[in-house]
């Protein structure tokens, strides 16, 4: 099949890239969500 | 749950769409299987040029209202924007170089003016890291997304402004086959669901941003 090789790369680049951005945004996330998890804790103890 | 619900909506159109690219379509006589890019092609240039068209909707809006989640708005988009519209060269560059025999020209008024967009895209991020204040760089930010939405047009009308090797504009004006424009209409659908799917996650992300800022000024 001629130029196979063009299309399977634009795909996998394609997906590559979405994943690869979806990966960083949960990690992201996760961080995120520590973070915010350890501040409310540190708060309520200075509250208590 | 909505998100629960995006999620799966985006997933179910992928599948669909990749089930109707690799085996529902035929192969285009002229170009053979490579065209099948094309069914990428379309999604990754119009997701370009829908972020903008959302940060230049969420940067007026912040410069009007001045309420952050305008802000929020635009910047979230430019950061999915970005990512869509250097899928788009790549791709392209990939279906370029088969069928014009070149990675890359100049001279094609429709790749420039994308090459342009995804410049003005990083002069987004670049003028919101360099300002002194947060507020500042999110007014200039803002500036940079409303006179960069000229480029939308630009690159809209190019190939029946100018006359390139890029091909005339072909999906409304009848210029596919039935099974064609079904499958590139369910890749837009696919992909235009994955955006919103990345969008409200990345302003789900920045809201915490900004909770995180107010629980570090609450405790001191």
């Amino acid at each position: 099949m001629e130029n196979f090789g063009y299309l399977l790369a634009a795909f996998s680049m394609a997906w590559a890239l979405v994943f690869g951005y979806v990966l960083l945004l949960l990690n992201r996330q996760k961080r995120l969500q520590q973070e915010i998890n350890s501040l409310k804790e540190v708060l309520k103890e200075k509250a208590s | 749950m909505k998100r629960n619900i995006q999620l799966w909506l985006s997933l179910v159109l992928m599948l669909v769409a990749l089930y109707l690219v690799f085996v529902y379509v035929p192969t285009e006589k002229e170009m053979g299987i490579v065209q099948r890019i094309f069914y990428l092609m379309v999604p990754t240039a119009w997701l370009a040029l829908l972020s903008f068209l959302v940060v230049f909707i969420g940067s007026t809006l912040y410069l009007v209202k001045r309420g952050l989640k305008w802000d929020i708005l635009a910047h979230s988009s430019a950061e999915v924007g970005i990512v869509f519209t250097t899928l788009a060269l790549i791709v392209g560059s990939l279906w370029a170089k088969p069928i014009w025999g070149v990675w890359w020209t100049w001279e094609e008024p429709r790749l420039t003016s994308t090459l342009v967009l995804w410049f003005i895209y990083f002069a987004y991020f670049m003028v919101r890291s360099f300002a002194s204040e947060e507020f500042r760089g999110a007014r200039f930010a803002a500036v940079v997304g409303i006179i960069g939405f000229v480029d939308i047009p630009i690159i809209a009308l190019a190939t029946t402004l100018w006359r390139g090797i890029h091909p005339p504009p072909l999906i409304f004006q009848g210029g596919l086959a039935p099974s064609m424009l079904l499958t590139v209409l369910v890749s837009v659908a696919a992909f235009t669901a994955l955006y919103f799917l990345l969008l409200f996650q990345v302003i789900s992300m920045k809201n915490d941003v900004t909770e995180v800022r107010k629980l570090k000024e609450l405790r001191g």
